[in-house]
C-alpha cells in the first residue's frame, strides 16, 4: 500500500485541530433565541420562535410540539450567486437538522405547538451544516426550550489516507491519492450518542470508527464554546431582554 | 404579540403633543451603524444597523448581454428577502409583496440616482455587460427596513471590487477579484427617507409599532446634482390622500434632513471601508 | 459596585453529583449525578436542586393575573393571544355583566387588550375570566413586553420591587405573569422612566442585592 500523501495541512493546522472558532447569544432581538456559530470564515446565525400554536390544525401532533428548520444561504455567501429561495439541498439539510436536534427537546411539555428555527449561512467555507447545528443548539437553550442535552457538530475529512479535524473549502477539493472525503457528524455534547452522520468519498469500516471517534473528540471542544458561550451571556444580561 | 389598540391610540395621542413613543423628535433617526466586508464571497457587503433593525446586503456580479434598448449599459438587479429569522410575522415560501415593493424602492433609488455609472460597467458593446445583483436580507426588523436596505446596498456597492474575467471561457473566475472598485459617482451620495402618517404628523424612521400604526408613508430618494440636493426617486404607499402643501413641507424636511443625514452616513461608510482595509 | 452572579445552568450538564441530592424543576437524575434540562440559575436549597428558567415562553398557570390581546370573536366568546405557546379564550359568561351574543364587539373588539385572569388551564389551551376586581379592558397607559422569567424580580418579594419604583415614579404598574406590562402615569415621561426602571430590573436579574442596586439607580434619577 502506498504512503500517505497529505502529510501537512493546507492552511497549516495539526490534523486534529479545529478551525478558530466563535459564537455570540442573543443577536436577533425579535427571536425568542438566537445564536451565531463560526468555524474559521464559515457563518452561520439562528433564530428560534416558539413554541407557539401551530396552523393549519391537521399539521399538530396531538401528543407532543414539532421542531421545524430551516437552513438556507445567504446568495453571497458562495462564490457563485445563489438565487434567493430553498433548493433541493436547503430542503435536505433543513430536515437532517431537524432530526439531530429533535431527540435533546422535551417537545411532550407543548403538544400541539411548532417550535420554527431559522438558520442562515452569511458565508460559507465548508462545514455550514455543522455550524447551523451548533449555532441552533445555542439558541434552543437561549429559547428556553426543554432540552436534555446540548448538540454539538463537527466534520471529519479524510485526504489520501489522512483524517483531519474541521475540513476546510480547499481540503473539500482535494483530489490527490484516494481524494476527500467528507463526513459531518453531530453528537450529543454530553454523551458518546450519534445523532446525525453524513459522509460523502470512501472510507474503510475501520477508518470510519476512527473518524468518529476523533469527531467525538473534536465536538467537545465545540460543546466548551457553546457553554461558554451560554455562560457569559446569563452573566452579562440575565439571560434575555 | 401584535400591536393593540391601546398602544396604536397612545401613539397617535402622544403624536398630537409632538412627543414620541420612545421619546425620540419627530423627524430624529435612531443610531445607525454601518459594517462593510461581512462577506468574504461577496464582491461587496455591508451589515445596517438602525436602533434594533438590521439588514445585510452583498452585491454580486457575473457577465451576461446587455438588454437591445441599452447595448452599452450594465444591468442591475436588485431583491430584498424578509427572511422568518427576522420577525415572527414573515413566514416562508415566495416572496410577497412587501418583500417585492421594498426591492422596488431600493432598486429605483439606485437605479435613477446615477451614482451607478452603467456605461462603464461595458465589456463588449452589445455582446457583454457587467450585471450588478444585489440581495438584501432582514435580520431583524424593528422598523424602517426600507431606509436600511437604501444605506446597506449603497455600502455594498461601496465595498465592492470587479472580479477577475477568466479569459479563455470569458466568465467570472469565482472568488478571484481585482483592485479595481465600481464605477461609481461617489458626489451623488444617494439616500433614502422614508416619510410615515400617523394621524396628523408626519414621522420617520419609525419602530415597528408606529409603522403598524402608521395610515401611509412617502418614500424619497435624495441625491447631490451639481452641489444641490434633488429628489431622484419617489412612492408612496398605503391609500391616502396627502394635501399639495403637506407633500411640500416633506419635500423641505427631506432636504434639511439629507443634508445631514447623507453626510452622516457617507463618513460611516467611508469609515466602515477604511476599518475592513486593514483587517 | 461588585455584583455578585449566581451560578448558570447549561441543559445536559452536571449540576452535583451524590445520590443523596434530591432533582427539582428542570433537572433530572441520571446515575449519581443531577443534569440540567433548562438554560437557567441554579438553586439550592439543602439537598433539594431546581433549575430557575431565565428565557422562555410564558406557560399559564391557574389565577395567573396576564394581559392578552383580543384576536378573534366567535358566537360565545374571544380568543385571546397571550403569548403563550397556545392561544385562550374569554367565554362570553366570564364577562362581569350580561352580553347578547350580538354585541359581543362592543364591548371587547378585535385589538383591545385585557387584564385577565387564568381560570382553567387545559392541556392544549386556556379559559380566561374577566370577573374580579381591577379586571376588563385596559383604556388608557403603556404597555411594555418583558421576558415572562424575570416577572419574579419585578415584582421582588411580596410587591416589594414595583413599589419602590411606583413611589419614585409615581406611575401605576400591573405586572402580567405573562411578561406583559401595564404602566399608567400622569405624563409620557414618567412611563418612560418606569419603562427604563423595569427593563433595568430585568438586565440585572440574576444579580445578588437587587434591591439595594435598583434604589441607588432611581436616586440617581435613573443612571445606571
Amino acid at each position: 500500500m502506498a504512503d500517505n500523501i497529505y502529510t501537512k495541512r493546507l492552511d497549516g493546522r495539526k490534523m486534529d485541530e479545529l478551525r478558530k472558532m466563535s459564537a455570540e447569544v442573543g443577536v436577533i432581538p425579535n427571536a425568542d433565541g438566537s445564536a451565531t456559530f463560526s468555524f474559521g470564515s464559515t457563518v452561520a446565525i439562528a433564530a428560534v420562535y416558539g413554541p407557539k400554536p401551530l396552523h393549519p390544525q391537521h399539521l399538530q401532533n396531538p401528543k407532543k410540539g414539532i421542531i421545524r428548520c430551516n437552513y438556507d444561504l445567504l446568495s453571497f455567501s458562495v462564490t457563485e450567486r445563489k438565487r434567493p429561495g430553498p433548493s433541493r439541498r436547503s430542503q435536505e439539510i433543513s430536515r437532517i437538522i431537524e432530526w439531530a436536534l429533535e431527540p435533546v427537546l422535551g417537545l411532550d411539555e407543548f403538544p400541539g405547538t411548532v417550535i420554527d428555527v431559522h438558520l442562515m449561512i452569511i458565508q460559507a467555507d465548508a462545514s455550514t451544516r455543522c455550524a447551523a447545528i451548533n449555532a441552533a443548539a445555542i439558541a434552543l437553550a437561549h429559547a428556553g426550550v426543554p432540552m436534555k442535552d446540548l448538540v454539538s457538530s463537527v466534520s471529519i475529512g479524510k485526504l489520501d489516507k489522512q483524517l483531519v479535524v474541521d475540513v476546510s473549502k480547499e481540503e473539500e477539493d482535494y483530489h490527490e491519492g484516494e481524494g476527500a472525503t467528507d463526513i459531518a457528524m453531530t453528537f450529543m455534547s454530553n454523551s458518546d450518542k450519534v445523532l446525525a452522520l453524513q459522509l460523502d468519498g470512501k472510507i474503510t469500516p475501520e477508518g470510519l470508527k476512527e473518524a468518529v471517534k476523533l469527531g467525538r473528540k473534536a465536538t467537545k471542544e465545540v460543546h466548551n464554546l457553546q457553554v461558554k458561550v451560554l455562560k457569559e451571556y446569563l452573566e452579562k444580561t440575565g439571560g434575555g431582554d | 404579540m401584535e400591536i393593540s389598540n391601546l398602544t396604536k391610540n397612545r401613539i397617535k395621542e402622544y403624536l398630537n403633543k409632538g412627543t414620541r413613543f420612545d421619546g425620540r423628535e419627530l423627524t430624529e433617526f435612531r443610531d445607525i451603524s454601518i459594517e462593510t466586508g461581512i462577506s468574504n464571497k461577496a464582491e461587496g457587503s455591508a451589515r445596517v444597523k438602525i436602533g434594533k433593525t438590521e439588514v445585510l446586503a452583498g452585491v454580486k456580479m457575473s457577465i451576461s448581454e446587455p438588454y437591445a434598448d441599452g447595448p452599452e449599459d450594465g444591468t442591475m438587479m436588485v431583491t430584498v428577502e424578509l427572511l422568518p429569522l427576522s420577525s415572527p410575522n414573515y413566514e416562508l415560501g415566495p416572496p410577497k409583496f412587501k418583500a417585492i415593493e421594498l426591492g422596488r424602492i431600493t432598486d429605483r433609488g439606485i437605479r435613477h440616482s446615477g451614482f451607478i455609472d452603467f456605461k462603464k460597467l461595458c465589456i463588449e458593446e452589445g455582446k457583454k455587460v457587467w450585471t450588478i445583483f444585489i440581495d438584501i436580507y432582514s435580520i431583524n426588523d424593528n422598523g424602517n427596513l426600507v431606509d436600511a436596505s437604501a444605506i446597506a446596498a449603497v455600502a455594498a456597492l461601496r465595498d465592492a471590487k470587479i472580479p477577475v474575467i477568466n479569459e479563455e471561457t470569458g466568465r467570472v473566475k469565482f472568488g478571484e477579484w481585482t483592485e479595481e472598485r465600481l464605477p461609481l459617482v461617489m458626489e451623488k451620495n444617494p439616500i433614502n427617507i422614508t416619510f410615515s402618517k400617523i394621524g396628523n404628523s408626519i414621522i420617520i424612521d419609525p419602530i415597528s409599532e408606529e409603522e403598524d400604526s402608521a395610515e401611509s408613508r412617502v418614500s424619497v430618494g435624495l441625491i447631490t446634482y451639481d452641489k444641490k440636493v434633488m429628489i431622484s426617486s419617489i412612492q408612496n404607499g398605503e391609500p391616502t390622500e396627502f394635501g399639495i402643501d403637506e407633500l411640500g413641507k416633506i419635500f423641505d424636511k427631506a432636504e434639511e434632513m439629507y443634508l445631514k443625514l447623507g453626510k452622516d452616513v457617507n463618513n460611516k461608510i467611508e469609515e466602515a471601508i477604511k476599518r475592513n482595509n486593514k483587517k | 459596585m461588585n455584583e455578585q452572579i449566581k451560578p448558570v445552568a447549561i441543559p445536559g450538564e452536571i449540576i452535583k453529583t451524590g445520590k443523596e441530592y434530591l432533582p427539582g424543576e428542570w433537572t433530572m437524575r441520571i446515575g449519581d449525578n443531577i443534569i440540567a434540562t433548562k438554560y437557567g440559575i441554579i438553586d439550592e436549597s439543602g439537598k433539594f436542586l431546581r433549575v430557575i428558567p431565565v428565557s422562555g415562553i410564558y406557560t399559564p398557570r391557574r389565577s395567573d393575573l396576564i394581559v392578552g390581546r383580543i384576536t378573534d370573536i366567535t358566537f360565545n366568546g374571544w380568543v385571546v393571544d397571550v403569548d403563550a405557546p397556545y392561544s385562550a379564550f374569554l367565554p362570553l359568561a366570564e364577562y362581569p355583566k350580561f352580553i347578547s351574543s350580538e354585541e359581543l364587539a362592543e364591548y371587547l373588539d378585535i385589538g383591545d387588550l385585557i387584564l385577565c385572569q387564568v381560570n382553567k388551564n387545559k392541556r392544549k389551551g386556556v379559559d380566561l375570566t374577566i370577573k374580579g376586581r381591577g379586571l376588563g379592558k385596559l383604556d388608557d397607559g403603556m404597555i411594555i413586553k418583558i421576558n415572562p422569567n424575570k416577572v419574579p424580580r419585578v415584582i421582588g418579594k411580596e410587591g416589594s420591587m414595583v413599589s419602590l419604583i411606583k413611589n419614585y415614579t409615581n406611575c401605576e404598574i400591573t405586572v402580567g405573569q405573562n411578561g406583559i406590562i401595564w404602566i399608567k402615569g400622569k405624563e409620557l415621561k414618567d412611563e418612560l422612566s418606569t419603562k427604563k426602571a423595569i427593563e433595568f430590573v430585568v438586565e440585572k436579574s440574576s444579580v445578588n442585592g437587587l434591591t439595594e442596586i435598583m434604589k441607588e439607580y432611581l436616586e440617581n434619577g435613573g443612571k445606571k
